[in-house]
């Protein structure tokens, strides 16, 4: 039973019912190399969710990583049209991403507070330097950067931001699921107090996973300027709501602690299935919402009476051979 | 894990199962592309926007006339790149026409190029790509840019005496007709006849009935004898004639300072008629929508059978609206600026 108990069950699920109702939805549904395109709308919510997959795990929330991509995606667009050399300027733009996410970490570690004011605060201002940098404004991308989306890897039909976004989840899920760091997110986000008791240095566990979730939102930036062409201050605005829905609806503890890089990539492949889905049947936005709001919350629902279940049953089992047992050796979950 | 694995890889299974079934009946032409009737998509800035579904009774009358198939979608909010996944499922549903009303004048460029490589015939309603005009064929707009923002200048102007302080609500910051009609309202302000009016704010509701709220009540806060308000947006108008309304400053109400605020704009006739009862509102401005969308599905019929290649002093007639010319960008005006007040607005219906 010990796969009914884990976050991703649902949002697996959820995914091939989402395929197959996709299919039934609309003919124009199963088309390989239409599902191939439509991934590179959902790239940028992926690359942006892997950061968050590590802030939430570690107990933390980043409402300002859509802003940061806009910020980034402006930077970039700005050095460029300075006539930097393409190299220089998306490194820039990395190092700055990273700096904006430094930032917050520094704040709620340094300073003690809750990462849900700093980045509310962080939102805005990182939006408002954007603002200020292009005003309304677009900026245009030199043509040869643009059109990312169109670009195809190594000869096959996959558009390369999907390659660039597999990458990226199987370096940040070997960083949260196989390294120290990620032992110590997940340790920070069970029991901050303890692990610092335990000698994990949780301040700069927070910094590093907040300047992870700033790069990658750089990336997301650089990608949405190359696939629209232009770089505006309101790039991926609201964003951040569509990152924390896949994160949650991936099975990732809100409060921290538990969650998985694989979940939150499933459940990002939900939310775009749905969407193309529902947008290929001419089902407008405001249904989509309704539905993509509805799932989040039957999988929260579902995931946490499943880990109820399973709690219950692996509290009763190793009872069972040793009734002598007394309550307080009883294990906690 | 492993039994994630298998539920990955069984996932995959079907992935690849679907897409050779794709392959397969591809031959067959089950889609409904096979019919020939013309396929018509209008894309709203936003749905649920009143507006909006003026125009789309438009295209609906006019889809009826000539036997099209017509649709329409849009999405949820008026942001710069929300019609970008739209547009993009439009072309995957082989639509022959998209008909859109623009959220951008940048940020659809490269998804409509790839629409008009494929052979979808572009058409911009009402909101066009302003500066980047080669990325659709032609663009049906309201009224003369030129003028409308010269007669809501000169409306408000009447209504005021042409003097007093006043500000403009408009919708979100790159929306490309808001902008081009406050560029020449401020043009126009220069003009002797209306020295003694002074634009003092313009502030931005988005096209989102709160957001417009608050900021209408913000302008009311911080600018307490001003005299106008122009809302060249339906939202807007209609959320500021609320707040007019219960705060009672119209000309008139209970807490008027001086002469009191007239408010204008742009709106539909049937929102603004309780406003107009109960003198929240003297007079506002609007075309008839509707002439928008049924232009532009005969426009985007005779582009796309090779009718009608636009060029610029060309006339295109429609039995309804008769011959108008394209303009130098390629733009047909679907009608003049209307003026409603007590007068006339028991008598219209949209």
């Amino acid at each position: 039973m010990k796969w009914f108990a884990r976050r991703e069950t649902v949002p697996t699920i959820l995914v091939l019912l989402a395929f197959i109702a996709g299919a039934i939805e609309s003919p124009y549904f199963l088309d390989f190399h239409y599902l191939l395109d439509s991934s590179s709308l959902y790239v940028e919510t992926g690359l942006l969710a892997l950061g968050m997959t590590l802030v939430i795990v570690s107990g933390q929330i980043d409402l300002s990583v859509a802003s940061t991509m806009a910020l980034t995606a402006c930077t970039a667009a700005k050095l460029l049209a300075l006539g930097w050399p393409t190299p220089v300027a998306l490194l820039t733009t990395a190092i700055v991403g990273i700096l904006l996410g430094s930032i917050n970490g520094l704040l709620i570690s340094g300073l003690k507070l809750p990462s849900f004011v700093v980045t509310l605060g962080t939102m805005a201002a990182y939006r408002g330097a954007a603002q200020v940098m292009l005003g309304a404004q677009s900026q245009k991308i030199p043509t040869n950067l643009s059109g990312i989306d169109f670009v195809r890897t190594l000869g096959t039909p996959i558009p390369l931001p999907l390659t660039i976004l597999v990458v990226m989840a199987i370096l940040v899920g070997l960083v949260l699921h196989r390294t120290v760091l990620g032992r110590w997110i997940y340790a920070v986000g069970t029991n901050n107090r303890a692990s610092l008791y335990s000698g994990i240095p949780t301040a700069k566990v927070t910094v590093w996973v907040f300047a992870i979730s700033g790069g990658l939102a750089a990336m997301a930036g650089t990608l949405i300027d190359s696939r629209l062409g232009v770089a505006r201050f309101d790039h991926a605005r609201g964003l951040e709501v569509d990152v924390i829905t896949a994160v949650v609806l991936g099975g990732t503890a809100i409060s921290g602690g538990s969650g998985s890089i694989l979940g939150s990539m499933l459940a990002l492949l939900l939310v775009a299935l749905i969407r193309i889905g529902m947008g290929l049947a001419n089902v407008t936005a405001e249904y989509q919402l309704a539905v993509v709001g509805t799932l989040l919350v039957i999988t929260v629902i579902v995931g946490n009476l499943s880990e109820k279940i399973a709690n219950s049953r692996s509290r009763r089992s190793p009872l069972a051979p040793s009734p002598t047992l007394t309550p307080s050796q009883e294990p906690h979950p | 894990m492993t039994r994630s694995t298998l539920l990955l890889t069984a996932l995959g299974l079907v992935f690849v199962a679907g897409c050779n079934r794709d392959a397969g009946s591809a031959a067959s032409t089950d889609t409904p592309s096979a019919s020939k009737k013309l396929k018509i998509v209008y894309i709203p800035k936003n749905t649920g926007n009143p507006y909006f579904t003026e125009v789309n009774k438009g295209f609906e009358e006019a889809a009826k006339e000539i036997g099209a198939d017509f649709s329409t979608t849009g999405p949820a909010a008026a942001d710069a790149t929300s019609q970008v996944p739209i547009i993009k499922e439009q072309i995957q549903r082989g639509v022959d026409v998209i008909a859109i009303s623009a959220n951008s004048p940048d940020a659809l460029d490269p998804v409509l190029d790839e629409a008009r490589s494929k052979g979808i015939t572009v058409i911009t309603v009402d909101a066009d790509l302003v500066g980047n005009e080669s990325h659709r064929d032609a663009a049906v707009l309201p009224a003369d840019f030129n003028t409308v923002g010269t007669s809501q200048v000169e409306l408000l102007g009447e209504l005021t005496g042409y003097e007093g302080d006043f500000a403009i609500l408009s919708a979100t910051t790159d929306a490309p007709n808001q902008n081009a009609w406050i560029a020449k309202m401020k043009e126009t302000l220069k003009d002797p006849k209306f020295s003694k009016m002074k634009l003092v704010d313009t502030v931005y509701g988005d096209d989102e009935p709160q957001k417009s709220t608050t900021e209408c009540e913000g302008l009311l806060a911080k600018h307490p004898g001003l005299r106008g308000i122009i809302s060249p947006t339906s939202v807007g108008l209609a959320a500021s004639a609320q707040v007019v309304d219960r705060a009672g400053v119209f000309p008139g109400g209970p807490h008027a300072t001086g002469k009191g605020l007239e408010l204008t704009g742009l709106s539909t006739p049937n929102q603004l008629k309780k406003f107009v009862g109960t003198g929240a509102v003297t007079a506002f401005q609007l075309w008839a929508p509707s002439n928008e969308g049924y232009l532009a599905v005969y426009l985007g019929q005779a582009i796309h059978l090779k009718k009608v290649i636009p060029a610029a002093g060309a006339d295109f007639e429609t039995k309804k609206l008769g011959k108008v010319k394209f303009s130098s960008k390629l733009e047909l005006i679907a009608g003049p600026l209307v003026k409603f007040d007590k007068s006339n607005i028991e008598k219209s219906n949209f």
